[in-house]
């Protein structure tokens, strides 16, 4: 609120006390935020497991080489997405839309992974309510996917808003911090690839 | 709040409007709120389940009805509110700070507002966590906490306690925050060490996250756990010890005025002190095995919370209630408010000890007449009832000073931070231009009250952040998506497009 | 957190790596997956299965934290706000799985 900020008429050009843009600020303490989420999730999932006397089981039901698969899909949906940030922030809106949209893809690939997978799961026996491994897996996964849903709805908005000439290079930001949360969803899966699917 | 951070350069965000009200902090807020949440108990009934809804008496076979998922939304909802906020006050604090307000110049309040908001930020996503799976207990039949299921019952003790210890401090910093600018302006001295009271808190706040079992000791954690988390407790006494003596050095050898405020503020040490000795004595295991689920226990956390937060915010409303308003809340009621709390607290909440100790357990609601409880009980019965008469006095004398009270100048007490040189009540934009800070009590340096005195003065435009409707709506469709857990789909769906049409129309909102 | 001067923007804030870089990262990445996958299948290394993995999956955490979402370029307090968190949940998963007789 200063007579200063007449002068500046976006938001990024206030001056702050660290230099630092606020709204990234904000979203890397969110990301701190999630980490705390994300760990009590899996905690419970690690504490609960091999409690289960009744199956299915992990070790029958997951399936190795489907889930690599769409772990390396989402890896390299973290490439098209910095990508895209390199494409606006040198103001190149072709190479923006272009990976915008194969970021939004490759997400899309990797939940409709997930819904082959649970729908699988379901036809071999386990359901949420099945054991305690059915209860965990489905909570965290689920979470994980809804976050990877929320994803692909805020990249295909931005790319919409790259459609209609709205991403210029000075909101390079929005993209940038797009990307943030979408390599955290993606480092997220990385802890549960291997926590939950290798090792059993 | 917004009176103490005066010369930050404030975020975008509406001072009135759903959205203020959810994202709130301020306490008289807070206590509307929950008034609107006691509704539940109408609508559902009551969840009663005690306040850290152990499982499994939370599952649907010994809960039926809605109280308890009335509860488990309603904290959701209240923890989407609380991490807004928390978020907000980091990024404000760390970042829009006056040019000079170096982060070991800023007012106490603000850094223990800070602390708090990282422990709010890291702790809510843990009782997040912990309701969903009650929340899918109860409406989808899994079983993360029914012992028929092969699941422990423990862990939500667990992830409870792992929210519930950061959330006691979430509670107790503020209102040591707020202590910590009172005792200085009416002893008339600079806080006494202010850099180690900062520190102290900073530690307690990470300290918080080693010692939630101590909750735990009758569970039989081993030999192990036990002596850790006892540890570690007895640990997190030091720094708060570290915080009362700061106090008490600011005292000394002041010129010490008794108005309210200060009375509270001292009513604040002498009371949290008792509440920390007996939380000391519950530290160590054998003790504590002794005391879990008695009255001491209750006696215990009214000491630190009703002894300590509560006191510590009345003296925060008779501080800056000039501020706020531009009128004196009426100094004998004041007085004798505090005086009538202070007895009574302790006729109340002292008993407790003894029947505690004697074997009274709690959430019992009665007892056979040869136990020896009955004069302790009659006590507290009586001092329940005064406590009561005198909150009644501080809401006459609220109401009746909001309407007549006795206008009070922009600098009522002679305070040293900042928000003393601003009119009562502050305009809108706080200062006219942001002044430069060179010390830690401002106004208390000649040059330092100049500025700040000078910055009052308008000298052109002023720019204010637009006021919006989208982050009402969007927190209106929040509460309806949650809401239709419990009543059905017809509330969620429309919720959820509320939700999404705020979020949207918001986030595309032209920035002015 | 450490003082900042209000005007200074902090040096290399923006200087963010490039594309050939980011393939760089990906190949890396890709190789690691590739890595932990084929441990999973390999009899001998059965014994150490966890610990190989849990250090691969970390190094790969790492990779992306510190190159896709620059906080090896970035200002350090972005680094405090997102690692604290992350030690704090580490030790309490740690601390969790302790209380609960997992080893």
């Amino acid at each position: 609120m200063a007579v200063a900020a007449l002068s500046h008429p976006a938001p990024e050009a206030h001056p702050t006390s660290t230099g630092l843009n606020s709204r990234k600020m904000l979203f890397w303490a969110f990301l701190g935020s999630e980490c705390m989420f994300f760990g009590s999730l899996i905690s419970t999932y690690l504490i609960y497991r091999g409690r289960d006397s009744a199956g299915p089981h992990p070790h029958e039901v997951l399936n190795i080489p489907f889930t690599s698969f769409s772990a390396f899909v989402l890896l390299m949906s973290s490439l098209t997405m910095v990508l895209a940030l390199a494409a606006v922030q040198h103001g190149n809106l072709r190479g923006t839309k272009i990976w915008l949209a194969a970021t939004a893809l490759l997400g899309m690939t990797f939940i409709a992974g997930q819904c082959y997978e649970f729908t699988h799961f379901f036809y071999d026996g386990l359901k949420l309510q099945s054991n305690l491994f059915g209860c965990t897996f489905f909570v965290l996964t689920g979470f994980h996917g809804t976050h990877v849903t929320v994803g692909v709805i805020w990249l295909w908005s931005l790319f919409m808003m790259a459609v209609r000439g709205k991403l210029p290079v000075e909101r390079a930001l929005d993209v940038e911090i797009a990307g943030l949360y979408w390599h955290f969803v993606d480092v997220v899966w990385i802890a549960i690839f291997t926590l939950v699917y290798l090792i059993q | 709040m917004a009176t103490t951070v005066a010369g930050v350069h404030a975020v975008p965000k509406s001072e009135s409007g759903l959205w203020s009200w959810i994202t709130t902090v301020d306490h008289k807020r807070i206590g509307v709120l929950y008034g609107v949440t006691a509704l539940s108990f109408f609508l559902g009934g009551a969840p009663n389940v005690g306040w850290f809804a152990y499982s499994n008496l939370t599952s649907s076979q010994y809960s039926p009805g809605h109280g308890v998922d009335f509860w488990a939304v309603g904290l959701q909802i209240l923890g989407i509110a609380s991490l807004a906020a928390a978020f907000n006050f980091i990024v404000t604090i760390i970042n829009l700070r006056a040019p000079g307000m170096k982060l070991m110049r800023m007012p106490p309040f603000v850094w223990m507002t800070l602390v708090t908001s990282f422990l709010i930020i890291l702790a809510f996503p843990v009782i997040t966590v912990a309701l969903v799976f009650l929340l899918f207990d109860r409406f989808v039949g899994t079983h993360f906490f029914v012992p028929s299921g092969g699941a422990d019952p423990l862990l939500w003790q667990h992830l409870f306690w792992l929210f519930g210890h950061p959330e006691v401090y979430i509670l107790i910093l503020p209102a040591m925050g707020i202590v910590s600018e009172v005792l200085p302006t009416f002893s008339r001295k600079p806080l006494f060490g202010y850099p180690v009271v900062v520190y102290s808190g900073i530690f307690i706040g990470f300290m918080g996250w080693g010692v939630w079992s101590h909750h735990m000791f009758s569970v039989g954690l081993g030999p192990l756990a036990d002596s850790f988390f006892a540890l570690t407790t007895m640990l997190i006494a030091i720094p708060t010890g570290v915080k009362i003596f700061n106090w008490l050095a600011t005292l000394w050898g002041g010129k010490i005025e008794l108005k309210t405020a200060m009375l509270f503020a001292l009513g604040f040490i002498a009371l949290f002190t008792m509440g920390g000795l007996s939380g000391f004595m519950h530290a160590s295991p054998p003790a504590d095995l002794q005391q879990t689920d008695t009255y001491f226990v209750v006696a215990h956390i009214h000491y630190v919370l009703f002894g300590g937060a509560i006191m510590g915010v009345f003296a925060g409303i008779y501080y800056w209630f000039p501020k706020m308003t531009g009128k004196f809340l009426n100094e004998t009621l004041g007085k004798i408010h505090f005086w009538a709390t202070m007895i009574s607290m302790n006729l109340t909440f002292f008993p407790m000890h003894f029947v505690g100790l004697l074997g009274m357990p709690r959430r019992v609601y009665t007892y056979s007449p040869n136990m020896g409880f009955d004069t302790m009980n009659l006590l507290s019965t009586i001092g329940a009832l005064l406590l009561g008469a005198s909150v009644l006095v501080f809401v006459v004398n609220f109401v009746n000073s909001i309407r007549n009270g006795k206008p009070a100048g922009s600098d009522p007490w002679g305070g040293g931070s900042l928000e003393w040189a601003i009119p009562s009540p502050p305009p809108s934009y706080n200062f006219a231009t942001i002044p430069t800070v060179r010390s830690l009590d401002p106004l208390w340096h000649k040059e330092g009250r100049e500025a700040a005195l000078a910055a009052n003065q308008v000298r052109g435009p002023i720019h204010m952040p637009p006021s919006s409707y989208w982050p009402a709506v969007s927190a209106l469709g929040v509460t309806l998506l949650l809401s239709g857990m419990v009543f059905g789909w017809f509330v969620g769906i429309p919720g959820l497009i509320l939700m999404l049409l705020g979020l949207y129309s918001w986030a595309f909102e032209p920035v002015t | 957190m450490s003082e900042h001067h209000e005007s200074t923007r902090s040096p290399g804030e923006h200087a963010h790596p490039g594309a050939k870089e980011y393939l760089g990262i990906a190949v890396v990445l890709t190789v690691i997956t590739a890595v932990e996958v084929a441990v999973y299948y390999v009899p001998a290394m059965r014994p150490m299965l966890v610990p190989v993995l849990l250090v691969l999956s970390a190094v790969k955490f790492s990779l992306v934290a510190m190159f896709y979402m620059h906080l090896k370029f970035d200002h350090r307090l972005f680094s405090w706000l997102f690692v604290v968190p992350m030690i704090l949940m580490s030790l309490i998963v740690i601390g969790l799985l302790r209380l609960f007789g997992h080893w």
